[in-house]
């Protein structure tokens, strides 16, 4: 069949274009190289809903930042997303860089951002204690938020998923050509897929196929962001999600909250060439802890630390998203040189990209969209009374299996058997945050991984951490007794 | 709610004897929480032998060992529930469990036993750099793959931390036909018993390389390559010294954290050092009626040294719940763990609440040879020891006599220390 719409990358941008298409009558498909959505650019960031102060007055990256923060509210209530406005300072520690702040105010104002405040230094130490004695002002930006970046993404997804979209997990885009009836030819791993339209939303590799087809050349460059994630202990560290002052590089080490109420400290910024290379370096980790403390005072890093992970940022050298119709490539899309603040602007970023489709094939209006979908319920938020309603009809509920994070059976059969439901260690974590804790999936592993076994009849030895070739364990012990 | 005299957090090593030993101590209304299918606790997977020397006189396996106790429990009548979790304790004793069969429910307890062990210490608290690819394993969930679910978490393994659990799984991987390659270990010492190296190292020609640490992680799916480099003495790696072993997996055997979060909840003190609570001489911590015993109170290096503290809390808690325990006196005695020693449990002794005997517990932190175990109430020494060899991986003892300090009178301060002459 020939689809109207396939878009490459299940990732945050790819996932917010299909459930804007869902909207439509439109054959539409996603195919994604993982075994499962947010498995690549969209996995590792720093978790936070931008105001829309750093983009450059009159770039696509402001406006669709503040566009996307604007729609967080209703998209994060109509999906069940974990979402706060928790607010965000940008401290300065020197006071000869104090006319910075109101550079970035003026910006602020200039693309829109509401509420923003400059703080002198009594006002910023009483909302944030443990600042460091050198803070002597600060940018109040009151709309910056915390999300989970893995269920925004999720969600949406499943939510397109539910409203006719197809995924195609494992299956990797290789090259593709428009033929002389203007369909487009997708060569992949798992075959060949036709289409229409095709939207570019691969992340990384977003370059690779603009490059394919558009005569002006985009070049992407992965550069890495080291993270820290520390202890819940930690999580009301700060209130706020803390920036320093930005610079070439980017907006700089945070230290902040997350949603679900670790503290985050990163990102680095360290240009690589390897599109995969998501390893983190000492260099990077120690760069990492030095600068954390620059903002903060006495924060222990080091000794709070429950994991470190990298993410690639898809930066393009001009540093702009790019959006758009390939003049010399009809029915090619791109959303590429998606970068920070691409998470926060994934929904604006979804409507602007379905918006071309739409301009293009002008198709109906489903009437029978439905764009609510209901999160996986999260037992600890209901009263002992409810709980025990719950665990009396679903008494999976009533068994921990993440005990750090007091994820029950009932969460991970839910997330296992949910549209586009998890089939990996890391697919439930994602969804449930089982090994997400302190103990780091070293107590709930094997637990999960029988769960998986029992409900998608996955054979111990097939079981991975993320597909591919992830497997967690090899073969059956020797000692095993042969059946007869 | 529900009401029982002592509430026992844990069903394994600590938690059972400490159950036997409050109902031969005449308590009846004891109730074990335990959050797997069974009771036993980690011991159900250490199916290697070596346990029990000094409390059995024999070698006995992990689950044998449990076993022991468990048939002590079942013969006493003592009530458990598996499969509970404990959500919560309270200042106040409540303690709240969860289960599927009675969901959430409230136990209101005159004393509570904190025993529920300890975790291992994950690959991200280390700050390994690298990729985060499937095939690394700390020590103890790899045991439990091998040994409980019967799969082979790996073929060709390289091990980071030579605690004894990594220690075990060596051999244990090694009699699986996986291929060790070698043992890494941070410190300029084993953080294992001495007994270990030989049985699970030296007799299968592992070789341990001390003062080294992982640098690198290979592999973006499964761990591909591993590579470890010395370490000098500010524990930084010496470039140059890099060695790179290819392998489908890492171990971690890297340390135990007691597991004390529902300590905190319950406002249960802690100390820094062995990250469990701070204990009086009847093992309780500073809310009234809450003891502490085994590896959350502090990581033991024998399972027997665990049962004996156990059976100490459970008698406590016994006492405490009969109302029995004699009234606190003024005089509150306290341990200093001091040059070499690194802490001591308990950490306070009040005399008049005191047995006869009380055993006090150190680990220390450095390897000594031909040195002295000293103990000093106050400026004065009493105690002074020769130890042919004393290492941080396994624990230490002192013996107090309460007649001693009766008569040495008004003692502020116990100090021990380990000296070279």
């Amino acid at each position: 069949m020939t689809y109207d719409c396939i878009i490459i990358g299940a990732g945050v941008s790819g996932s917010a274009t299909a459930r804007e298409l869902s909207k439509y009558s439109l054959n539409v498909a996603v195919i994604e190289k993982g075994e499962d959505v947010c498995s690549g650019t969209s996995k590792a960031n720093s978790a936070i809903v931008h105001a829309g102060f750093d983009a450059a007055e009159g770039s696509l990256m402001a406006k669709l930042n503040v566009e996307g923060n604007e729609m967080m509210d209703e998209l994060c209530s109509d999906l069940d997303i974990p979402f706060k406005r928790n607010g965000s300072l940008v401290v300065c520690i020197h006071e000869e860089e104090k006319g910075g702040l109101k550079e970035l105010y003026d910006r602020g104002i200039a693309n829109g951002v509401k509420g923003l405040k400059l703080l002198d230094k009594e006002e910023l130490h009483e909302m944030e204690p443990n600042l460091a004695d050198e803070a002597c002002a600060a940018l109040y930006a009151p709309t910056g938020g915390i999300i989970c970046p893995f269920i925004l993404n999720i969600a949406m997804a499943e939510n397109a998923a539910v409203n006719g979209v197809d995924f195609f997990f494992n299956t990797e885009a290789e090259t593709l050509k428009r033929d002389d009836d203007g369909i487009w030819h997708i060569r992949t791993n798992n075959g060949e897929y036709k289409t229409r339209y095709v939207i570019n939303a691969a992340g990384v590799y977003s370059d690779k196929f603009h490059n394919m087809v558009a005569d002006k050349k985009i070049h992407i460059t992965p550069r890495r962001g080291d993270y820290c994630l520390l202890d819940k202990e930690m999580g009301s560290f700060v209130s706020h999600t803390i920036f320093p002052q930005p610079t070439k590089l980017g907006k700089g080490v945070l230290v902040s909250p997350t949603i679900h109420g670790n503290l985050i400290v990163g990102p680095t910024a360290i240009d690589i060439e390897d599109k995969e290379a998501t390893a983190t370096t000492a260099a990077g980790i120690n760069d990492l802890i030095a600068k954390a403390g620059m903002h903060v005072k006495n924060l222990p890093v080091g000794r709070k630390v429950i994991t470190s992970f990298a993410g690639l940022r898809a930066h393009e050298d001009a540093h702009e998203f790019v959006i758009g119709e390939v003049k010399e490539a009809p029915g090619f899309i791109d959303c590429a040189g998606i970068e920070s603040p691409g998470l926060t602007s994934s929904p604006a970023i979804g409507r602007m990209v379905a918006d071309i489709v739409v301009g293009l094939a002008k198709p109906e209006k489903k009437a029978d969209w439905n764009g609510k979908r209901k999160g996986i319920l999260n037992p600890s938020e209901l009263s002992v009374e409810e709980r025990n309603e719950l665990i009396k009809k679903e008494p999976a509920y009533g068994q921990i299996i993440c005990r750090c994070e007091s994820i029950s059976e009932g969460e991970i059969l839910d997330a296992i058997r949910r549209p586009l439901g998890a089939r990996s260690l890391d697919g439930v974590k994602r969804r449930t945050r089982a090994g997400m804790g302190r103990c780091q999936a070293g107590f709930c592993s094997p637990r999960v991984m029988e769960i998986l076994n029992r409900e998608l009849g996955l054979a111990y030895e097939d079981i991975t951490k993320s597909g591919g070739k992830s497997n967690i364990v090899l073969e059956r012990t020797k000692g095993e007794a042969q059946a007869i | 709610m529900k009401n029982y005299d002592i509430v026992i957090v844990g069903g394994g090593p600590a938690g059972l004897a400490a159950a036997v030993a409050a109902k031969k101590a005449g308590n009846d209304s004891i109730l074990i929480l335990e959050r797997d299918k069974e009771l036993g606790g980690i011991l159900n997977q250490c199916i290697h032998n070596g346990f029990g020397l000094h409390t059995f006189k024999e070698e006995l396996t992990g689950p044998e060992y449990a076993y022991r106790f468990m048939e002590q429990v079942f013969d006493l009548n003592i009530e458990y529930k598996l499969n509970t979790m404990v959500m919560d304790i309270s200042p106040e004793k409540v303690v709240t469990t969860m289960n599927r069969e009675d969901g959430m429910v409230e136990y209101q307890a005159k004393a509570v036993i904190l025993a529920m062990g300890c975790r291992e210490r994950p690959r991200g608290a280390l700050n390994i750099p690298g990729y985060r690819p499937a095939g690394i394993f700390s020590a103890g969930t790899a045991q439990r793959l091998v040994n409980i679910e019967g799969y082979m978490p790996g073929r060709e393994v390289v091990i980071l931390g030579s605690g004894d659990i990594g220690l075990i799984m060596a051999r244990r991987m090694t009699l699986e036909g996986a291929k060790v390659k070698v043992v890494a270990e941070l410190m300029p010492y084993s953080g294992g018993l001495k007994r270990n190296i030989v049985q699970c190292l030296d007799d299968f020609g592992i070789p341990l390389k001390l003062s080294h640490t992982v640098v690198d992680i290979e592999g973006k799916e499964r761990v591909s390559a591993v590579t470890i480099a010395e370490v000098g003495p500010d524990m930084k790696p010496i470039p140059g010294t890099e060695e790179r072993y290819t392998c489908d997996t890492l171990l971690l055997s890297c340390g135990l954290i007691p597991e004390n979060e529902l300590s905190k909840k319950a406002g249960v003190e802690m100390n820094m050092i062995t990250s469990g609570p701070v204990v009086n001489e009847s093992l309780e911590t500073n809310v009234p009626g809450i003891f502490a015993c085994g590896n959350v109170l502090h990581v033991h290096d024998l399972v027997d040294y665990v049962s004996e503290e156990a059976a100490r809390a459970g008698e406590n808690a016994a006492k405490y719940a009969a109302g029995q325990t004699a009234a606190t006196s003024d005089k509150v005695i306290k341990l200093v763990a001091t040059e070499g020693a690194r802490y001591t449990v308990p950490s306070t002794i009040d005399v008049s609440r005191m047995e006869d005997l009380l055993t006090v517990r150190f680990r220390v932190g450095a390897v000594f040879k031909d040195s002295y175990v000293s103990v000093y109430f106050d400026d004065k020494q009493i105690m002074h020891n020769k130890k042919r060899i004393m290492a941080p991986g396994e624990m230490e003892q002192i013996i107090l006599q309460k007649k001693k300090l009766e008569e040495a009178g008004d003692v502020q301060t116990i100090t021990i220390k380990i000296e070279d002459k």
